[in-house]
């Protein structure tokens, strides 16, 4: 797989450090910490660029196919 | 002799000696193991898996399942290796396998006597009585016939590489398709990739009697090849199979570069490469299959095409009389090619109607219903349509059993190929994989023309330019009659190397395991090293004409990567053994070794373990002397591989008390804390000191094996939970190296800030960055200075500690010194544990993982200090806490960290125990049931030493 | 048909022509008294258990594909019981017991091999942590050994001792944990069900559920509506797509593993190897192949199928562990739907549905499990509570905490 980083260009996933869904990812409550939607489809979710510029991304996957759909970088 | 006087495209000129089983043969460069043997008139080359029956080669490619070999000797001995594909070179040794004592008298043949007990899944039904005999008994003798090759079992030493590749164009197979795409490609400019995994490039031009353009096809891939050399912005790849697609456009390709050289010459023996393409096309050719009729596995029975090869690429007829067994047009081809070389032909073809120019024998509607010769073909039974029969004399029968296209990799990402009827068989699903173009043959598309044009129409139309002009070539279109078992008495293989025959799948159906995967399975048909590409086909048409449905409805089962087997060293690549991960070392690790250092791994991280001395012969004595040291004068040690994170920023205060529990807001400027922190969920992620070295820039010291995650989890809570904050997270750990100076006259080597302050030195005139903070519970400094001052500092450091008998220490004594101190390492924090549990209070203000923490099951064991009160005065890691009998429900704890203590004398001991603050004074029992061990322990506070900590503030 | 060698041999002399079907391809039934979602190891041996503990015959598994298709038939076949946290250490202890009994209990040899296995082990600390589990197995009564560096070397000679980058320390040995047959298990629970009476349904993918009142009543399949009076969902893969037919939202995220095997080869490795470093675990089966895998791809997936940089990351760890192995080849890899529960163990559970319950989040643990989990949510699904064993694997935990987090690494699914 490959994501387009915003800033480096597209690279391949091993640069990449996956975090999970990007819906839940903000909150520390019971649902944003355990509870997870998982669909069969599209997914939006953080990674980070860990081998790299260390940017966080949102990146829009669908994980059935694993098209990537769109990168941005997270929190903005 | 086989060979013939003339033809082919080796080099006759040169005679390479080579050997198999030990006896000597010659073979022309050009030549693989195969045709070198078949020139020397050696048919049988292996046995097969099951009922080691005798066999020769089925094809000429990579996807042979019958003439695997080992190759070559000692450590380099590498087993299962295609006869077909090995390159011969002066020198090479080869040995047939899975056979005992010899290729032409293997004992195990006796088990093709006793098949009917063999059959699909027998092993599922027997060898259950009594319980214990399948492990005991049944189990080591199956293992004992299992297998293929034997692997050296000493290490590998060859060397592999792996590296990237990046093209516009990548065209996998170099046959008159992939050719005509990198011709087109090539002149428009592009970056193009041509690989293939044959030695020569061509594909099945090389390997028939065509012309292209006017000319002999050899002739025509030798100038294309040459006009493609001579392009700068294409790389061909010869000897490389693409292994896999993957996500992105990555695909796997294995180059082997010195599998047809005696050694390596200090090139890798092979390099795996991950290509990157735009674009890919692929025009991998097509497998020709085989025809299920009894004892159609006899050496001498191949497949029509490989005959064809044998003939026109290597110059070898390797029998003299010939059946040739046809469903399709490809009979004809190859009787008339056999003919031209000399041969006596017999064309036995299941059609009726056709009726093919040809000056041989020609038997239409006819079958082969069983072949003799058990180590070599001797004769063949055809029977004609009206129900006679008749043994042919014949030492080699070529089977057409059709093609099918080469959809092996357009299924590495979960597509399914699509039944064609015109052709009998799976071509590539459209789009199956993203930016991959089937061409040719590969998509069904058998005449030469037909490949030129696709090829060349591809690489256009995936670059957007014109198509290089397509040279003149056959194009007719071979008529097939699907015909793929001939009904008789006997057994028929589908799978020749795992011996699966068409009544294993008769069976499989009666038994109900009609599910092609269930098929797959019980009967272990496409499991065998061609992963089913000689086989798949064949048995999917036996179970479609068993239900009743087409082949279509049938389904087929899925290829996996790689599409012919990857040796693992070539996987590994360089990064194995000392090299499986980087080697983190510090500033002052030379400095170390010059010191007599022993070395420990944290993480990544080397750090040392202790410095011997004198005549110490044991880690105690050292370690021991180390913490006396520290303890009574002054010890040194380096401590930089301590995460150093710099959070800067107006906010970076505010930012801190949310990720620590412990409060940080008021932290004073140069003044320094000590915190946890927690994970979302709430348990302790883990501690650190927090120093302020300005209004606006903090460094904290988390844990060497936690700061790559808390590093990240900095990250992520100042970018994504809360960027209205305004922070910044550098981690600095490689750019400052931290040097300890702790012991009750740390004071005489350097003077610096009050207990838990921090302060800016010079020192020698660098600045250096002093802590006040303590992990051995003595008073002294963590300097931290400029990486490149690091080995400096630690001379410098030494020299005066020494002048004091002070010296260097390791981790070790670190160690013992706190858990002495009762101080916290991952071996409390866990990842179980809560703030609770190693008693920190909940502040009031709000942090990371609050919340979750304040779930009533996150009060678990809880931290305790243990010493021995018995007998027994050992303490071990890992050993449990019972209170009564040694049983599940009586366990209450277990042991953190044990260590002797210099100090007190006795072993000393952190522990996690259920309510366990509460029971200080009283004792329970510890079990290390492994080792036998068992102590009475007093509970007491987990701090065995200054438990007020007047030492650190003195 | 009882199978046995006189059985094998009967056959054979008479042309192997009347074996009869491992199992029945029977019609849906309107209406059943339990319906397991889930023709997998799991639901198999749930059906099974169901019909010979408690008496139960009127029960349909439903299987959308073929069954055994999933991570039964996908998993490197590893069979342990080498667990510290208390509630799976009670569990795969039982686990454990039920498999040395498999083969003769089905009549089906699932070659259950406890052929020994060792947890490497390359620090201090990971020494003391697998001998904490070593003492917590020997204080169930089971069997454990820890090993030093000369008994690894005894016990598997051809494991690289030298010039690794991540010396080996010592081992944790449990001689009676190994390897068996992945597809036996399936086909045997399968055979064994069958036999006692339950329809194994094929091809018969579950679209929805009759849930009114609070109580479900049954399911919508591609084959009909099949009322039921209680529902056990059991589906590996599929978790969080047939809970939220039911209107669940699981702790629960679905990741890819991969599997990998090699040409057969000569057996030479006759253990079961786990190292501590890099996560890779390797056998060798009584084909010849060697097994292995390692961890997650890391990220959320359901499409079966792994990345090239997880192969070569599980590459270097085989080649660094066993440098012997370079010269063997790698020759199939796939890929398995992994449901990673938040904690990294399993949920059986009733829901907050009347009659309908929930066996899941077996992350990469679940073939070793199958038969203490079959047996176990039998007893849910019959008696409405779980055995003492299974105890621990509530749905509400993560709520109250009581999380059973073997790896220490929290609701992060991809570390565990």
């Amino acid at each position: 797989m490959r994501l387009t980083c915003p800033h480096c260009g597209p690279r391949d996933s091993r640069e990449f450090k996956y975090f999970g869904d990007a819906k839940t990812a903000r909150g520390d409550d019971f649902a944003s910490t355990y509870l997870r939607d998982n669909p069969a489809g599209e997914h939006a979710e953080i990674w980070q660029h860990i081998s790299g510029c260390r940017a966080w991304l949102e990146v829009v996957r669908n994980v059935t196919t694993h098209k990537v759909i769109s990168v941005k970088e997270a929190g903005q | 002799m086989s060979r013939l006087p003339k033809g082919g495209i080796i080099d006759r000129t040169r005679s390479l000696p080579f050997t198999f089983d030990g006896k000597g043969y010659c073979a022309h460069p050009g030549d693989t193991v195969a045709s070198a043997l078949l020139a020397n008139g050696v048919q049988l080359m292996g046995r097969s898996f099951k009922y080691h029956r005798p066999r020769g080669v089925l094809t000429a490619g990579s996807e042979e399942p019958n003439a695997l070999i080992e190759v070559s000797s000692g450590a380099d001995r590498t087993p299962n290796t295609r006869a077909t594909v090995q390159e011969v070179f002066a020198g090479l040794q080869t040995q047939s396998q899975n056979r005992w004592p010899t290729l032409g008298f293997d004992i195990k043949e006796a088990l093709d006597l006793a098949h009917p007990f063999l059959g699909a899944g027998f092993y599922y039904k027997t060898f259950m009585w009594p319980r214990a005999a399948w492990h005991h008994l049944w189990e080591p003798i199956i293992r004992r016939a299992a297998g293929l090759g034997r692997l050296s079992s000493e290490p590998d030493p060859a060397v592999y590489d792996k590296a990237w590749k990046h093209c516009d164009l990548l065209v996998i197979g170099a046959g008159p398709a992939g050719l005509m795409a990198a011709l087109t490609a090539g002149r428009a400019g592009a970056r193009v990739v041509l690989a293939d995994e044959d030695f020569v490039l061509g594909g099945r031009l090389q390997a028939e009697a065509l012309e292209v353009g006017g000319e002999s096809s050899h002739g025509w891939v030798s100038q294309t090849v040459a006009e493609l050399a001579s392009l700068p912005n294409v790389t061909l790849m010869k000897r490389t199979t693409i292994t896999g697609a993957y996500d992105g456009g990555t695909y796997g390709a294995l180059e082997r570069v010195a599998d047809h050289l005696p050694n390596a010459q200090g090139s890798p023996q092979q390099i795996f490469w991950r290509i990157v393409a735009k674009h890919a096309i692929l025009a991998g050719g097509a497998h020709e299959r085989p025809i299920a009729f009894p004892n159609n596995d006899r050496p001498g029975i191949m497949l029509a095409s490989a005959v064809r090869t044998y003939i026109h690429r290597f110059g070898v007829l390797p029998a003299r009389r010939w059946v040739v067994f046809a469903n399709n047009d490809e009979g004809a081809r190859t009787a008339h090619d056999l003919l031209k070389a000399g041969a006596e032909v017999t064309l036995v073809d299941t059609r009726k109607d056709a009726r093919p120019e040809i000056s041989c024998r020609h038997l239409p509607e006819a079958e082969v219903v069983n072949t003799r010769g058990r180590q070599g073909l001797k004769a063949v039974e055809v029977r004609f349509a009206n129900g006679n029969t008749e043994w042919i004399k014949a030492e080699g029968l070529a089977m057409a059993g059709g093609w099918n296209p080469s959809v092996h990799l357009t299924c590495h990402m979960g597509a399914r190929p699509v039944w064609q009827d015109n052709i009998a068989g799976f071509v590539p699903r459209a789009g199956a994989v993203p930016g991959l173009q089937a061409v040719g043959a590969a998509n069904g598309e058998f005449t030469t023309h037909m490949a030129l044009n696709t090829g060349a129409a591809a690489a256009a139309k995936a670059l957007g330019v014109k198509p290089a002009e397509i040279p003149e070539a056959e194009d007719t279109l071979n008529k097939i009659t699907p015909f793929w078992h001939v009904e008789a008495k006997g057994r028929a293989w589908l799978d020749f190397q795992n011996d699966v025959t068409v009544k294993d799948v008769v069976q499989a159906h009666a038994e109900n395991m009609r599910s092609v995967e269930h098929m797959k399975r019980y009967t272990t048909l496409g499991m065998a090293t061609d992963q089913g590409k000689t086989a798949n086909i064949g048995a999917l048409a036996v179970m479609a004409g068993l239900t009743g449905q087409e082949i279509a409805q049938t389904g087929t089962t899925m290829f996996r990567p790689p599409y012919t087997p990857v040796q693992m060293g070539a996987l590994g690549g360089r990064h194995v053994e000392v090299d499986l991960a980087p080697e983190r070392r510090m500033p002052g690790d030379a400095f170390a070794r010059g010191h007599r250092a022993n070395w420990d791994e944290m993480g990544l991280w080397l750090r040392p373990s202790l410095f011997k001395q004198g005549d110490e012969h044991t880690w105690r004595q050292s370690c021991d002397r180390e913490v006396q040291m520290v303890r009574e004068c002054v010890g040194v040690t380096e401590v930089s591989t301590l995460g150093k994170i710099e959070v800067q920023g107006p906010d970076a205060a505010e930012f801190l008390n949310r990720i620590f529990l412990t409060p940080m807001k008021k932290l004073g400027v140069g003044h320094i804390r000590y915190g946890l922190m927690l994970r979302t969920d709430g348990f302790v992620m883990d501690d650190s000191t927090v120093a302020r070295l300005a209004e606006d820039l903090f460094v904290m010291h988390p844990t060497t094996g936690a700061s790559a995650e808390v590093l990240s989890h900095l990250e992520f809570c100042a970018h994504v939970r809360w960027p209205e904050l305004d922070v910044q997270i550098m981690d600095v750990t490689e750019q400052w190296a931290q040097v300890a100076v702790h012991g009750p006259m740390a004071h005489k080597v350097l003077v610096g800030p009050d207990f838990m302050r921090f302060q800016e030195v010079e020192i020698e005139g660098v600045k250096a960055r002093v802590f006040r903070v303590s992990y051995s519970g003595e008073a002294g400094f963590e300097i931290a200075v400029p990486a490149r001052y690091g080995a400096a500092l630690m001379h410098w450091l030494l020299g005066k500690a020494e002048a004091l008998g002070g010296g260097l220490y390791g981790l070790e004594a670190l160690n013992v010194m706190r858990v002495e101190k009762g101080y916290l390492t991952h071996a409390e924090i866990d990842g179980r544990v809560s703030h609770y549990d190693l008693g920190f209070p909940t502040p009031d203000k709000d942090f990371v993982g609050k919340q979750m923490a304040a779930r009533a099951g996150l009060r678990g064991p809880e931290l305790v200090g243990l010493t021995t009160v018995g007998t027994v005065k050992a303490l071990v890691g890992g050993a449990l806490l019972v209170e009564g009998d040694f049983a599940p429900d009586n366990v209450q704890g277990h042991i953190t960290s044990a260590v002797f203590s210099p100090t007190l004398g006795h072993m000393v001991a952190l522990g996690l125990l259920e309510n366990g603050r509460a029971r200080h004074g009283e004792t329970i029992q510890m079990i290390d049931a492994t080792s036998g061990i068992s102590a009475m322990c007093k509970i007491g506070p987990a701090v065995f030493f200054d438990a007020k900590g007047e030492r650190l503030r003195a | 048909m009882r199978y046995s060698a006189l059985e094998v041999i009967k056959q054979g002399l008479t042309g192997n022509k009347s074996w009869r079907p491992v199992w029945r391809t029977p019609a849906p039934k309107p209406s059943y008294d339990v319906v397991i979602i889930g023709g997998g190891g799991h639901g198999l041996a749930t059906a099974y258990y169901l019909a010979k503990n408690h008496g139960m015959r009127n029960i349909a598994v439903l299987e959308k594909g073929y069954i055994g298709g999933g991570n039964v038939g996908r998993n490197t076949t590893i069979v342990r019981a080498d667990y510290g946290q208390k509630g799976n250490s009670a569990f795969y202890s039982h686990s454990l017991k039920l498999w040395n009994g498999l083969s003769a209990e089905l009549n089906y040899n699932v070659m259950f091999s406890p052929r020994g296995l060792l947890e490497l082990c390359h620090s201090d600390g990971q020494m003391e942590a697998y001998n904490r589990r070593a003492n917590t197995i020997l204080a169930r009564g089971d069997k454990a050994e820890m090993l030093d560096r000369n008994g690894v070397t005894d016990f598997a000679p051809y494991i690289g001792m030298n010039n690794e980058r991540f010396p080996i320390k010592g081992a944790l040995l449990q001689r009676s944990a190994g390897t068996a047959r992945h597809d036996a298990v399936a086909w045997g629970y399968a055979r064994g069900a069958d036999a006692l009476g339950v329809d194994i349904l094929q091809n018969c993918e579950v679209t929805g559920f009759d849930i009114r009142g609070g109580v479900v009543h049954g399911v919508e399949t591609t084959r009909g509506v099949i009322k039921a009076a209680k529902v056990g969902i059991c589906v590996a893969g599929r978790s969080t797509q047939v809970a939220s037919m039911a209107g669940m939202r699981l702790p629960i995220e679905s990741h890819v593993l991969q599997a990998f095997v090699t040409e057969g080869l000569k057996p030479f490795i006759n253990t079961v190897i786990n190292f501590g470093v890099g996560h890779f675990y390797i056998s060798q089966s009584d084909k010849g192949g060697l097994v292995f895998g390692g961890d997650l791809d890391g990220y959320n997936s359901y499409a079966q199928r792994g990345s090239l940089g997880q192969v070569e990351h599980v590459a270097e760890a085989a080649m660094s562990m066993i440098p012997a192995m370079g010269k063997s080849r790698m020759l199939r890899s796939w890929g398995g739907i992994m449901d990673m529960s938040m904690d990294g163990s399993p949920i059986i559970d009733s829901t907050h549905i009347k009659g309908l319950y929930f066996n899941g989040g077996w992350c990469y643990g679940g073939f070793k499990a199958i038969p203490a989990s079959g047996s176990a949510y039998a007893q849910l699904l019959a008696t409405g509570a779980v055995p003492d064993y299974a105890s621990a694997y509530k749905l509400n935990r993560f709520e109250t905490g009581h999380l059973i987090n073997e790896e220490g690494t929290g609701a992060v699914p991809g570390l565990h």
